[in-house]
């Protein structure tokens, strides 16, 4: 009994981490078309954020849920500013510039912090399930999961914001001819996708070993996840993270990991053959 | 416009380059010198065949490695177990063609078209890159050779003479050899685009509709394109492999994928020897940069690729000639009144 | 014979190559100095392991320097950085070997590197120290190998564990050769220690998420965990192994964790506490040489001061051991200087007592166990001159001299 209370956590939490993973490039590529390449660069600097904050004495809360997101967030707008901007409409283009950006992180990152930082423990302690304990933080990465997707569709659906990222994700030239200003909006979007990506490393940070080049480990799943899901931000994601986490995460506990890992892969290729639009191209259509 | 090969003076200018470097190089060069440029015609090769559907099929492969990779490991394991080269290299063709085949059945009769598409070769390579990276245990071995996952299979055959297994190439030959066949690859392809099969692809790749409307099979089309764009990456891979004589999972790494995608896009889309000298102007700049110690080296490249994207953005090739062509107008508009240049679509 | 023809060749093919086009390898001045060539990753995923490493390779050449010189010549060192990437691996090792002809090659970290270059180290006839622990089965003549293997670490950690903790053993390793091998001796020497291993699992390095496994090794209960865990996904399990809370209730040891001597600065004390390991150097070691070795690279490198691991160590012991037999031969040739070190001389290193078996050349070397405590391990016991059994199984070069192959090692 207790096992089984094991398993379906274990199967939530797999899929609140691709949640995590996958919101921030969801809303990047969702709304503006844009492959981030350097989408586990990212993360790996929200991890950063947590680590450098946390080492000089900031509380480690305030690090994971604001600083993180801040200052990814805002480096994110420099990236649009400075980089993206000049590629919207190039989606290949975007992909190789990220990728070079990527990189430069990567050995950034590097040459700033150095590559071997002391990290910081998993907060909250563990939980006795039975015969059992599993870290309390777990229940923190499913309670921001939800979080992040219930705070999205709010923002979408009932602010003023939400409606004019909506109209200009429909269809760019009538939203400019209504007034609005297209380009602000694009930099919002990457900036606050940013943000999100540096929240989910934030949180990822206390369950990892930070490290520069620690984003490739985390960059195919994000991406199979946001694609599979197709263009809906929420439902997409929300969609293709239960799907694919559960049938990942069930695979993992009866056989391991290998298998598990293809069993994700293996299904993101099933649906997209049945489903070529991702799950909410034909499911879900008129969700956000 | 694609211009009939037999016209344009860039083929002839090309394949001439081609066959001087291929017979003055041995002589010229020194051993080392000879193995570095071996490497730059291999993954030539294997940039071709990105170049090939991605430029003049309008197919985005995500996952080029993918045949690449099986390319290298077809020929390692079949050459390893019957202990001559030949027909391993031939096998090493056919087999990521027919998988080529096989795949894009499955991508466009499912009509999965633009990001779709990447997205499922890179799936697919990822499924690959997985699969044989968890083939370490003494239990994944094909007849006498051992995959050995992350450590790759060591000690791959060098080519040999066909039907004599003794009679290795040494590196000279060798390379004499891939540059032969890089010549024919592009004349291949060239001849090929030149065709009506060829035409009928970049009338798909401008407007798919018009072309199925016209009574064209776009599916079928896409797959024969895609099918000889992977067996040429498949035949780059068993070229990679014997040069090595090493492979790793890395053939089938994304980053092997993204590899091909930057040399295009660096050398520019729809052209072929655009890609080449992608190939060989980012290798060596990431060979150079080993060498020196100053900062890092990811710093420095990842810089010199976004400043390559956002101040050449259709790609050397094309730029370079939109330059030429535009000064050329200039410098004929101050003798007698002229239009201005008009975009050229690169076909080199 | 094949030495003549190969020299003979490479002066012709010089003497062209000095008329030819421009290339953009351009080699190095030719000045009077030996050249020495290292080969460690300083970018890339790798770099936490080679850097260090580098640095030491650095440190070496310039004591030699000081202290002399070798054969009244001054060493210089030829770096270069291979970025983690086999294919650039195999380049500079052809460009050491042939352009810069270096008098020898230190280098190679992972054991698909060393496959990518010892071969060609071997072809052309350069001689190669490889200065990392493995997972042992190498067999060439060429190569100096003075890292520890598996049979070294793991038979001395396995019996000190199981007095300590007891019997029942659950294995997490990589998925990979080092993993798998590893894994193998863990469970011979297990078994031969009247234990019993319930379980192995093998995770792909870029695996990230550990709780189903930990769920499973609560289930199975074990009374310890062997860890064969590597890279920086694998960071992850000790991570989510404290923070379920499993630290207090299942002991754990590891013959990888801080190989590269980065996971103990990276783990926090609550996490890497009390994780028992062994290894053929820890910068822990109490003899005067260590202190006064570590004094000279705290000088040397005042505001980077190298991580230290074995693998920096055993880079500083392959210079060293190599500059004696240079001296002691009083020729760069490989074939006197190879005689020398087949002589079965011993080495006073700061890991200790080192010497070469020159049936195998790998280290018959002193192996320590040490326990982690706020980023330090203690050394709790000291295991004097253990031979490579695990290569010794596989090689003899004294009976086939041209060997020039890894043996896959099997314990089955």
């Amino acid at each position: 009994m207790d096992y089984t209370i094991i398993v379906v956590i274990e199967i939530l939490r797999a899929i609140s981490w691709l949640v995590l993973l996958a919101a921030g490039l969801g809303i990047i590529f969702g709304m503006m078309r844009v492959i981030n390449f350097a989408h586990g660069e990212f993360l790996m600097l929200g991890g950063y954020t947590v680590i450098m904050s946390t080492k000089a004495g900031v509380n480690i809360w305030f690090a994971m849920l604001v600083l993180a997101p801040l200052c990814v967030g805002l480096f994110g707008v420099l990236v649009e500013r400075l980089v993206i901007r000049f590629l919207y409409g190039r989606i290949l283009d975007s992909l190789l510039a990220t990728w070079g950006l990527s990189l430069l992180m990567i050995g950034g990152v590097t040459l700033i912090f150095g590559n071997t930082v002391e990290g910081v423990s998993t907060p909250l302690g563990a939980v006795d399930i039975g015969a059992y304990s599993i870290p309390a933080y777990n229940f923190v990465l499913i309670f921001f999961a939800a979080l992040f997707m219930v705070a999205i569709w709010g923002v979408m659906k009932f602010t003023r914001a939400g409606l004019i990222a909506r109209a200009t994700m429909q269809n760019p030239a009538m939203a400019e001819a209504l007034g609005i200003r297209t380009t602000w909006v694009y930099m919002a979007t990457f900036g606050i996708g940013s943000a999100v990506t540096g929240l989910a490393g934030g949180l990822l940070a206390p369950l990892t070993g930070v490290v520069p080049t620690m984003g490739v480990n985390f960059v195919g799943q994000s991406f199979i996840t946001v694609i599979t899901g197709g263009a809906s931000m929420i439902a997409g994601t929300l969609s293709a993270s239960t799907l694919l986490g559960s049938i990942s995460q069930g695979m993992t506990i009866l056989t391991g990991p290998v298998y598990g890992d293809a069993a994700l892969l293996l299904a993101a290729l099933v649906l997209l053959r049945l489903l070529p639009q991702g799950i909410t191209g034909r499911i879900f259509t008129r969700s956000l | 416009m694609e211009k009939p090969v037999a016209k344009d003076p860039g083929f002839y200018i090309m394949v001439l380059i081609g066959l001087l470097i291929m017979f003055g190089a041995p002589i010229w060069f020194d051993l080392f010198a000879i193995m570095q440029v071996t490497q730059y015609v291999v993954l030539s090769v294997y940039a071709l065949s990105l170049a090939y559907i991605w430029g003049f099929g309008g197919i985005l492969s995500f996952g080029q490695s993918c045949f690449f990779g099986l390319g290298a490991y077809t020929f390692a394991v079949s050459s390893i177990n019957i202990g001559e080269t030949t027909f391993p290299f031939i096998l090493s063709f056919v087999l990521p063609a027919a998988f080529g085949a096989a795949l894009g059945y499955f991508m466009f009769y499912g009509r999965l078209s633009d990001v779709y598409l990447g997205v499922v070769t890179m799936v697919v390579t990822l499924i690959f890159w997985k699969i044989i990276n968890h083939t370490a245990g003494p239990e994944y071995s094909i007849g006498d050779a051992r995959l050995g996952g992350f450590n790759g299979i060591p000690s791959i055959p060098i080519l040999n003479m066909p039907g004599d297994p003794d009679a290795w190439l040494d590196p000279a030959q060798m390379f004499k050899f891939f540059m032969f066949l890089l010549i024919v690859v592009y004349i291949g392809l060239r001849v090929l685009i030149a065709s009506d099969f060829g035409r009928v692809s970049v009338g798909i790749r401008e407007n798919e509709t018009r072309s199925s409307l016209l009574g064209y099979d776009v599916r079928r089309h896409k797959v024969i394109i895609f099918a000889i764009g992977s067996g040429i990456a498949g035949m780059a891979g068993a070229m990679w492999a014997t040069y090595q004589t090493f492979i790793d999972p890395n053939a089938f790494s994304l980053e092997m994928s993204a590899k091909a995608l930057i040399w295009v896009m660096a050398g520019g889309v729809g052209t072929l020897a655009g890609p080449i000298l992608g190939v060989i102007l980012l290798q060596w700049l990431s060979l150079k940069l080993g060498t020196l110690q100053f900062l890092n080296n990811f710093v420095i490249l990842g810089a010199i690729l976004m400043v390559l994207v956002l101040a050449l953005p259709r790609g050397l090739v094309p730029s370079v000639k939109h330059w030429a062509l535009t000064g050329w107008e200039m410098f004929r508009r101050r003798e007698r009144a002229a239009p201005p240049a008009k975009e050229v679509t690169s076909d080199v | 014979m094949t030495k003549l023809s190969r020299r003979r060749f490479l002066q012709s093919s010089a003497a062209v190559a000095a008329g030819s086009v421009a290339l953009p390898f351009a080699g190095l001045a030719q000045d009077d100095a030996i050249l020495v060539g290292g080969l460690h990753d300083l970018s890339g995923g790798l770099d936490t392991s080679g850097i260090p490493m580098s640095q030491i390779f650095e440190l070496a050449l310039k004591e030699i320097n000081d202290t002399g010189g070798l054969l009244g010549r001054q060493v210089k060192p030829v770096i270069y950085d291979p970025q983690s990437n086999m294919s650039l691996y195999s380049q500079y090792a052809t460009q050491l070997a042939l352009k810069d002809k270096v008098a020898v090659v230190h280098g190679g970290i992972t054991s698909a590197s060393r496959e990518t270059i010892r071969p060609i180290f071997h072809r052309f006839k350069t001689l190669y120290f490889y200065n990392t622990l493995y997972e042992g089965g190498v067999c060439d003549r060429n190569e100096i190998t003075l890292g520890t293997t598996p049979a070294q670490t793991v038979e001395k950690l396995i019996p000190y564990v199981m007095n300590l903790w007891g019997k029942k053993v659950y294995t997490v390793a990589a998925d990979y050769n080092y993993g798998h091998i590893t894994a193998a001796w863990f469970k011979r020497y297990v078994e031969e220690n009247g234990g019993e291993v319930v379980e192995t699992e093998f995770f792909p390095l870029d695996v990230t998420q550990f709780g189903s496994t930990i769920a499973k090794i609560q289930a199975a209960a074990p009374d310890i965990v062997l860890s064969a865990m590597v890279g920086t996904g694998h960071f992850g399990f000790y991570r989510q192994w404290a923070a379920a809370g499993m630290k207090s209730r299942i002991p754990m040891a590891s013959t990888t964790f801080g190989a590269g001597g980065s996971e103990p600065i990276i783990m926090t004390p609550e996490e890497g506490d009390g994780i028992i390991t062994s290894f053929g150097y820890y910068p822990t070691i109490d003899t005067p040489a260590n202190i006064a070795w570590k004094e000279k690279i705290a000088a040397a490198y005042p505001s980077n001061t190298p991580v230290l691991s074995e693998l920096a160590e055993v880079t500083w012991e392959g210079v060293m051991i190599w500059a004696d037999a240079v001296r002691e031969a009083g020729t760069l040739d490989r074939e006197p200087i190879l005689e020398v070190l087949e002589s079965g001389k011993t080495y006073d290193m700061p890991a200790g007592k080192v010497s070469i078996d020159p049936l195998t050349h790998h280290a018959i070397r002193d192996v320590y166990i040490a326990d982690l405590k706020d980023h330090e391990f203690i050394i709790k016991e000291k295991y004097e001159q253990v031979p490579p059994a695990d290569t010794q199984m596989v090689c003899n070069l004294e009976e086939d001299p041209d060997a020039n192959v890894h043996h896959e090692i099997s314990l089955n």
